[in-house]
């Protein structure tokens, strides 16, 4: 298993350098530049000249990727033209945000879905699955933007239960230590900032979530019904087991492969693709800075998160293939 | 179940004490927060061009003059008095005494000296530390900033420049701490230390930068403790926010939900004429290449044909029909939905030389075809129209003004067809006179009539490439008015000089002038003193909240 996962890592290699070639490639060929976006209307042809220098921007493709690569190896990502701050600041500030906003959409995907599908699995062809199953085809449905509205609208401006967006109180005081909120704040014993943290959570992790939970719903549900026709179920039921033992203690870890597939991918898709979530909610988090640094050409920010986004994907990746030895034994990696 | 319930009731018990003691603390000190669309890039005065980095940092720095509140005029800041030699190139301020930065440091010349040479002089050490895009556009014609007296500064002039006072009121010019930017180096925009009302507290990118009272301020300490921009990208959460009281104000409202803010009695909107313009411009067919970068048409640089010349819109004919086929107030009412006003000039009819006399083109799409046929089009002709791919105050929801235009064009026999690009290359194409014709607009910078008449109509911005003048209007005596505006300081005389250059220019019709967008903001109704400023900037210091 060690080998494995050494195996995998260093596979990761290979991955990231095709993914920034293809990242850095296709922002050059993409129309627009960084120069002027930076000067705004009416810059002088020498000053845009003067950035272009200033950031390399007008050496050959293969001269500024092979400068990025070399920075990279030496753990520099270079600075964001835009802000001239460190690109890796830049990430870093933003990528614990991003972390538990997603997390915490899973928590929720997770457990609302999974147990979703598992009744409705359970009662197949009843009132309940038809329910279940309309709701989470609502849920694949619904636009992020306007659920994001509506639900800021209910819980936030008609019943004054939670706050409207942003990432905690500004009035609490408030220590960074890791950058992750609920941890700083339980490790710097602040209930007030927990609270708080944790209540600007909700919404947007509702927002974010709706639609893996869905899908793990939907997910679950087949690999449930399949699950429960097999050979071993009905001998358990013929033992005389309760169907809830027969559900809960042998059917769904069966079942649970092709859910944690879902789960694995849904987690790295949301890592990038939280931007209209973050918009809505004000979320300061990697899904908006990556769009933003799209929009203003700014390229080692790019590049820089899109590394990131990689990284995070291949480590997820991998993760969720580990969880498969543990789910069901007989997988087992050489 | 019963073992959780007593539990659950200590705890809900212990939150509500703690959230108790935090809405204690609110009360007890002042705090606004208002909601921005972005966050800001750096909070270096003199290395950004954007409106978000800009709105904070007016309530960190000042300048040697500033603006009267709610107006473009100036008054004095940090210098207290000033004077201009007779032969207009040299400008001598006083420095007020006694004002200290937030970092304690004194401010003197050398502070002002520090401000201004770190963006001109190349061998400046702090040199490299910013981009300075407005220097090479706004203060090129200041030769250098002398330290004459410990509170004195002289400012020499390359040639006389009657806008440079009102430019000394922007935020390119505001005085920093030359002791924080050693300190910091290339990481000082991170750190503001300026010496207005307010110091900085901390910056949490995307999310807030919070700014507390500076109390050794020179005037009366602001009325507000704490000032805490928030950004909430989108316009309908921002509101949402406003209303739930999350935050005291915001820009930007969806003009969508005027009518909501206007009937809801916790909030007000405020609203004031912008200064800005909005415009069609036809490409008038000849450029001029700026060789040497001086940013004037020179004998050696001759008139050539822009890349998009387009023979029907070189007719005068031609152009004036086009001006009359456009319904603008239709647009403005529709598709601004009442956040702009008529617009007949190249510049909002508060500044300095409006020529309110200038009849605009009626509506008269009749007119426009007797036009077309007396300039040889009877059947009109085909075209092609740059649509700006952002929106703008001044161009509200350009691909819907676009099919507006293109409808009341084909209505006279013109087929418009609609080009949309990227905006970085948008700016590119059209600064380089690839369209026949294109939407844009402007904001103005300072305050100064030079800023939107020389920009955007002179023909010495008509270089092709780097093009401010992208209609290619070039009639010589509308620059030799600008030019001289611009080099005589008494005011009655420059305004005669504008309101006749906007003569001649209404007679050659180049552009289409569309639109001033007003500028909107809300505030909760307790929320008191803020008054809008023209030039769009945010200055919080005498805001109050009841």
């Amino acid at each position: 298993m060690i080998w494995y996962i050494i195996k995998r890592l260093l596979q990761l290699a290979p991955v990231i350098i095709g993914v920034t070639i293809i990242a850095f490639s296709l922002i050059q060929i993409a129309p627009g530049d960084p120069a002027r976006t930076m000067l705004g209307q009416h810059a002088t042809q020498k000053e845009i000249n003067e950035i272009r220098e200033k950031y390399g921007l007008d050496e050959p493709i293969i001269v500024q990727y092979g400068i990025w690569l070399s920075g990279v190896l030496r753990g520099d990502l270079g600075r964001s033209i835009i802000t001239n701050d460190l690109v890796v600041n830049e990430i870093s500030s933003r990528f614990p945000n991003t972390i538990e906003l997603t997390i915490a959409a899973m928590l929720f995907a997770i457990l609302i879905g999974g147990f979703a599908g598992i009744i409705s699995a359970s009662k197949q062809y009843s009132v309940t699955d038809y329910t279940v199953m309309g709701v989470a085809l609502f849920g694949i449905s619904m636009p992020v933007f306007w659920l994001g509205i509506i639900l800021m609208m209910v819980f936030g401006v008609m019943l004054g239960w939670l706050p409207i967006g942003g990432r905690i109180d500004l009035f609490i005081p408030f220590q960074r230590v890791t950058g992750f909120m609920v941890i700083d704040s339980i490790i710097t014993f602040n209930l007030p900032a927990l609270i708080s943290s944790i209540k600007h959570l909700i919404l947007p992790a509702i927002a974010l979530g709706t639609i893996p939970m869905a899908m793990i719903a939907r997910v679950t549900r087949s690999s449930m019904l399949e699950v429960l026709r097999q050979d071993f179920i009905r001998t358990e039921r013929a033992k005389g087991l309760s169907e809830r033992a027969v559900i809960y203690k042998h059917a769904v870890r069966n079942a649970m492969v092709p859910v944690v597939t879902v789960i694995g991918l849904n987690f790295g898709l949301l890592l990038a693709g939280a931007i209209l979530t973050e918009t809505v909610f004000s979320w300061p988090g990697l899904g908006r800075l990556v769009v933003e640094a799209v929009y203003e050409r700014d390229y080692p920010l790019v590049v820089g998160c899109i590394l990131i986004f990689a990284i995070v994907f291949v480590i997820v990746n991998l993760i969720t293939d580990i969880l498969y030895t543990y789910i069901d034994p007989r997988i087992k990696y050489e | 179940m019963k073992k959780i319930i007593l539990p659950l009731l200590c705890l809900i018990l212990v939150i509500s004490q703690i959230t108790g003691c935090v809405e204690e603390e609110k009360a007890q000190e002042k705090v606004l927060i208002f909601g921005m669309s972005g966050d800001a890039d750096k909070l270096d005065p003199a290395d950004v061009t954007d409106g978000e980095s800009i709105s904070r940092m007016d309530n960190i720095f000042e300048s040697l003059v500033e603006y009267t509140s709610g107006g473009t005029d100036i008054q004095p800041a940090l210098a207290t008095s000033w004077n201009v030699s007779n032969d207009g190139l040299n400008i001598t301020l006083d420095l007020r005494k006694n004002v200290k930065f937030h970092d304690g440091t004194d401010f003197n010349a050398d502070a002002v000296v520090f401000s201004f040479e770190r963006q001109y002089n190349t061998s400046h050490p702090h040199h490299d530390y910013g981009e300075w895009a407005y220097w090479g556009y706004m203060f090129s014609d200041i030769e250098s900033v002398e330290k004459n007296k410990d509170y004195q500064v002289i400012i020499h002039l390359k040639k006389p420049n009657a806008a440079m006072m009102t430019s000394l009121a922007m935020f390119t010019v505001a005085i920093i701490s030359p002791t924080n930017a050693e300190k910091w180096g290339e990481d000082a925009f991170k750190h503001p230390v300026g010496t207005g009302p307010f110091e900085f507290v901390e910056w949490v990118k995307d999310d807030h930068i919070t700014l507390k009272k500076y109390d050794n301020y020179w005037r009366d300490p602001a009325k507000l403790d704490k000032l805490i921009f928030r950004v909430i990208e989108d316009p309908s959460a921002r509101l949402l926010a406003v209303q739930a009281g999350e935050i005291h104000g915001m820009e930007y409202p969806d003009p969508a939900s005027f009518n909501l803010i206007k009937g809801d009695k916790d909030l007000q909107l405020l609203s004031q004429a912008g200064m800005n313009v909005g415009y069609l411009a036809m490409n008038t067919g000849y450029g001029y290449y700026d060789e040497n970068e001086n940013g004037v048409q020179d004998d050696d640089e001759p008139w050539v044909k822009t890349p998009g010349y387009f023979e029907p819109l070189t007719n005068v004919s031609v152009r004036k029909a086009i001006n009359h086929a456009i319904n603008k107030t239709s647009i403005i009412e529709n598709l601004y939905k009442g956040t702009a006003i008529v617009a007949k000039n190249g510049m909002p009819p508060f500044m300095l030389g409006y020529n309110d006399d200038i009849e605009d083109f009626e509506y008269d799409p009749e007119k426009a075809v007797e036009l077309l046929e007396e300039a040889g089009y009877p059947t009109g002709f085909n075209t092609t129209l740059w649509v700006m791919p952002v929106s703008r105050p001044y161009m509200f929801d350009p691909p819907k003004i676009a099919e507006a235009i293109q409808s009341y064009l084909a209505d006279v026999g013109i087929n418009v067809e609609l080009y949309q690009i990227d905006w970085s290359t948008y700016l590119e194409e059209t600064e380089n006179g690839e369209h026949p014709m294109c939407l844009l607009g402007w904001t103005g910078d300072n305050g100064d009539p030079d800023n939107f008449m020389n920009v955007l109509y002179g023909p010495n911005s008509a270089s092709i490439g780097t093009a401010g003048n992208v209609a290619f209007y070039n009639r010589s005596e509308v620059q030799e008015k600008f030019t001289e505006a611009l080099q005589i300081y008494d005011t009655d005389e420059r305004a005669r000089l504008y309101e006749e250059a906007q003569v001649l220019i209404h007679e050659d019709a180049p552009f289409v002038y569309l639109a001033h967008a007003t500028q909107n903001i809300v505030f909760r109704s307790n929320v008191k003193g803020y008054t809008l400023n023209p030039t769009e900037r945010k200055f919080f210091y005498q805001v109050d909240i009841e």
